[in-house]
């Protein structure tokens, strides 16, 4: 019977790592986190020769065991324990042929761990053009362990690497480079105080603790009591470490490895001139931006519009079908409507997603990263954010979910924090009613409408909240950040096609099934809420209202029968609830309700307005007239005039009105501390704002 | 004659002599960036910031305040 193994993938960043699992374990994979952290765990499972069964750990991408973030944390973790349930017994060190020097570094680490390891060398089809010539046989022997060559993208050498995987029993176990020569009256005294432990995890246990952060320790010895050297000492032995284990592995290279150096050159060095030009680089840029936001803007439409129809057609056919009563209109009404809310938004996300993982994998987005770093910097951001920043202006949850992009834990969190304040594309129909009702449309030196200004000053004022709140918060929020900043620039590839569809795929199924959930059950409550009302006004709306207007039929009865009740019901209680508060910034109760229910989905402000002022559903032209006459009862003047105008534009341009979004921040940060804090922030700025306006222009 | 890292102009080559250590992470180290290693500056960013370095083979960008803090030997 054999029995099942566990298999870590390790590696640095960019060598292919992924595609090396995605080919083992096909679509066989799981994707979570780490409890505790937002930190990806991808596991998969894959039949070997001899019927033994695989559990494969693709580990966090890492270029050595000292860890400076949370993903090589982890790495570390399931390395240092072995009552851990990923604790491999194999360990497979994924390398990239063209910078195997680099890779070997955390080879020869994992390596003295006491961990079987195989040295997989990928991209092993690049090796003639790029003119290296690699004696194998020789390297096995240096390295002590069992090398496969192999090219995931060529789908070359898998089942090479499976074989050795099965056997791994016969791969040797124990160091290729003695790095305790360092300083050994230190290692020994170690040694001594724990015999049975590895050398090397001891002084791991140690220069992690000092350095990053106490691990878990289940069966990690105590070693604090030989924290006797200063940080700088110890720093300064870890760098020696390093230069020792390149230099082993430099001798290591030298007698195995041949590089033509005039074979090398060419295609990276031509793109990158351009790509990273002084002008034509960021022209470039803005470009691509430019067309991913035109696909998520608008190509995503024709797909939300067919899911926006099916499920409306979905929910009629339930009414038609079903025999009315309470369950039907849930059903029908808040249900169905619920689900067609998390579904509109998946050609967004999936869209995004698609480009994204196409500039990840061609390296260009490394090439992003250099030409933004420095704008960023200033306010406290890196050049990995400019990419959710601007895809903020489509939709705030793809853009919160592209941050995962971010190594570094505070720069991500900001990013995450700030990117609501972007003009997102629901708020382009309430932006777009206001406007209309305040601002005159008259022209500016022939061209420019005074409406579009407002608008386009809308979206300068989201920017310029984005940006100035991560000022404030890089400024303000204590925590780690490792400020150092040290990118790779990969290779440029043609994208992987089977990489990015896992990615889409996996990317959209997470925001169904973990935000989906919250938005669900908001948007049927904010149903229930709206349909059912306490007492006599709402249960006997029909008769109310029809001997109040004798002679009234049709539509027009229809309508105001609708207003009434939702004035009666239990959202527009809450809305004359919070009269007394909004008040001050001009709204009355009407427009509260309208603001409760813009949390389903900002753009259902309008539809409220106009079922709350009885309307209907008619023209725009209708729903905008019939504000422009609405009275203020209690002030008696104009209820939407210039002043309540630009108090609801304010309001709409900082509120955190989007449950969605707070569902994928609580999903993205792993807890409700951050959205709640997010929530107060931006609605009190909202609210700060709008109240200033209000007053000052009343 | 050595100079600051930072001070390499755009395509010129060096050795690297040494790290001023406690301000240089030991992520770049790891990545090659170690004395008796050459080093290349490929490209530099508008206002000279991020830097774009060929480090023994490896290729990475650093921010100009972390070069100044590496001495190289240019011939």
């Amino acid at each position: 019977m054999a029995k099942d193994i566990n298999v870590s993938l390790i590696g640095n960043p960019n060598t292919g790592k992924t595609s090396v699992f995605n080919l083992l374990t096909g679509l066989n994979q799981q994707v979570g986190n780490y409890p505790g952290i937002t930190v990806e765990r991808k596991s998969g499972v894959c039949k070997l020769p001899r019927g033994v069964k695989a559990h494969i750990i693709d580990l966090p991408g890492t270029y050595s065991l000292n860890a400076s973030s949370l993903d090589e944390n982890v790495v570390i973790e399931v390395l240092l324990n072995k009552k851990d349930k990923d604790y491999p017994d194999v360990a497979v060190v994924v390398s990239d042929v063209e910078n195997l020097k680099r890779n070997l570094l955390l080879f020869t680490q994992i390596k003295d761990l006491g961990i079987p390891t195989i040295l997989a060398i990928n991209m092993a089809d690049q090796m003639d053009r790029k003119g290296i010539t690699l004696d194998i046989p020789e390297l096995e022997k240096r390295l002590d362990t069992k090398i496969v060559l192999m090219s995931a993208r060529k789908k070359k050498g898998i089942d090479d690497l499976k074989q050795a995987i099965a056997s791994y029993k016969k791969v040797p176990v124990g160091s290729c480079v003695d790095v305790f020569k360092i300083d050994p009256p230190y290692f020994e005294k170690l040694q001594k105080a724990f015999p049975k432990q590895s050398l090397y995890k001891l002084w791991l246990v140690i220069t992690q603790d000092v350095n990053f952060a106490n691990i878990n320790r289940n069966t990690i010895p105590d070693t604090s009591e030989f924290h006797t050297k200063k940080k700088s000492e110890l720093k300064r032995l870890q760098q020696k470490e390093t230069i020792k284990r390149f230099q082993f592995i430099n001798d290591t290279l030298k007698a195995t490895q041949t590089i033509d150096l005039a074979q090398a050159k060419g295609f990276r060095a031509q793109l990158d001139k351009i790509l990273i030009h002084k002008v034509w680089g960021y022209v470039i840029f803005f470009a691509i931006l430019l067309f991913i936001f035109q696909a998520i803007y608008d190509w995503s439409g024709y797909p939300a519009d067919l899911i926006d129809s099916a499920f409306a057609w979905l929910g009629e056919k339930v009414k038609a079908i079903m025999p009315s009563g309470a369950l039907t209109d849930m059903l029908s009404e808040g249900i169905i409507p619920g689900i067609a809310g998390v579904a509109i938004f998946i050609p967004q996300i999936a869209f995004l997603f698609l480009f994204i993982s196409i500039l990840e994998e061609s390296g260009y987005m490394s090439r992003v990263v250099f030409l933004m770093d420095r704008v960023m910097r200033r306010f406290g951001l890196s050049g990995k954010s400019i990419v959710p920043l601007i895809s903020g202006t489509a939709c705030a949850i793809p853009a919160v979910m592209a941050t995962r992009n971010i190594e570094d834990w505070k720069q991500r969190l900001i990013t995450i924090l700030v990117v609501p304040f972007t003009t997102c594309s629901a708020r382009l129909p309430v932006y777009l009613i206001i406007i209309s009702l305040i601002i005159p449309d008259e022209r500016v030196a022939w061209i420019f409408g005074y409406q579009s200004l407002t608008l386009m000053a809308l979206y300068l004022i989201g920017f310029i909240a984005a940006l100035g709140s991560s000022w404030l918060l890089s400024k303000y929020l204590k925590m780690p950040s490792s400020n150092l900043f040290v990118v790779e620039m990969p290779n440029y590839k043609v994208p992987l096609w089977k990489n990015v569809a896992i990615n889409v795929y996996e990317k959209t199924k997470d925001f169904v099934t973990e935000a989906g959930k919250i938005i669900l059950a908001i948007s049927v409550v904010l149903w229930m809420l709206a349909s059912y009302g306490p007492g006599k006004q709402f249960n006997n709306a029909t008769e109310i209202v029809t001997e109040a207007n004798p002679g009234v039929v049709g539509d027009i009865l229809e309508n105001k029968i609708e207003s009434h009740k939702l004035e009666h019901s239990y959202i527009g209680y809450a809305g004359k609830f919070i009269e007394p508060a909004v008040a001050p910034l001009g709204y009355d109760w009407k427009i509260g309700v309208a603001l409760i229910s813009s949390f389903a989905a900002r753009e259902v402000f309008v539809g409220t307005l106009a079922t709350i002022f009885s309307v209907g559903n008619e023209a725009e032209t209708t729903i905008k007239n019939r504000l422009l006459t609405e009275v203020n009862p209690k002030t008696g003047k104009y209820l939407f005039n210039f002043a309540t105008g630009i108090s609801l534009l304010l309001f709409y341009a900082f509120a955190m009105q989007c449950m969605s979004t707070i569902a994928i921040v609580k999903r993205e940060t792993n807890g409700w501390k951050w959205p709640i804090i997010q929530t107060i922030f931006m609605s009190g700025l909202a609210y700060v704002s709008a109240l200033i306006a209000y007053q000052v222009l009343i | 004659m050595i100079v600051s890292l930072a001070d390499l102009k755009q395509g010129q080559k060096g050795k690297i002599v040494s790290l001023i250590t406690n301000n240089i992470p030991l992520k770049l180290l790891e990545m090659g960036c170690l004395p008796g290693n050459d080093v290349t500056l490929l490209h530099t960013a508008p206002f000279q910031c991020p830097m774009y370095l060929d480090v023994n083979g490896s290729h990475l960008a650093i921010r100009r305040e972390v070069a100044r803090e590496i001495e190289v030997e240019i011939q």
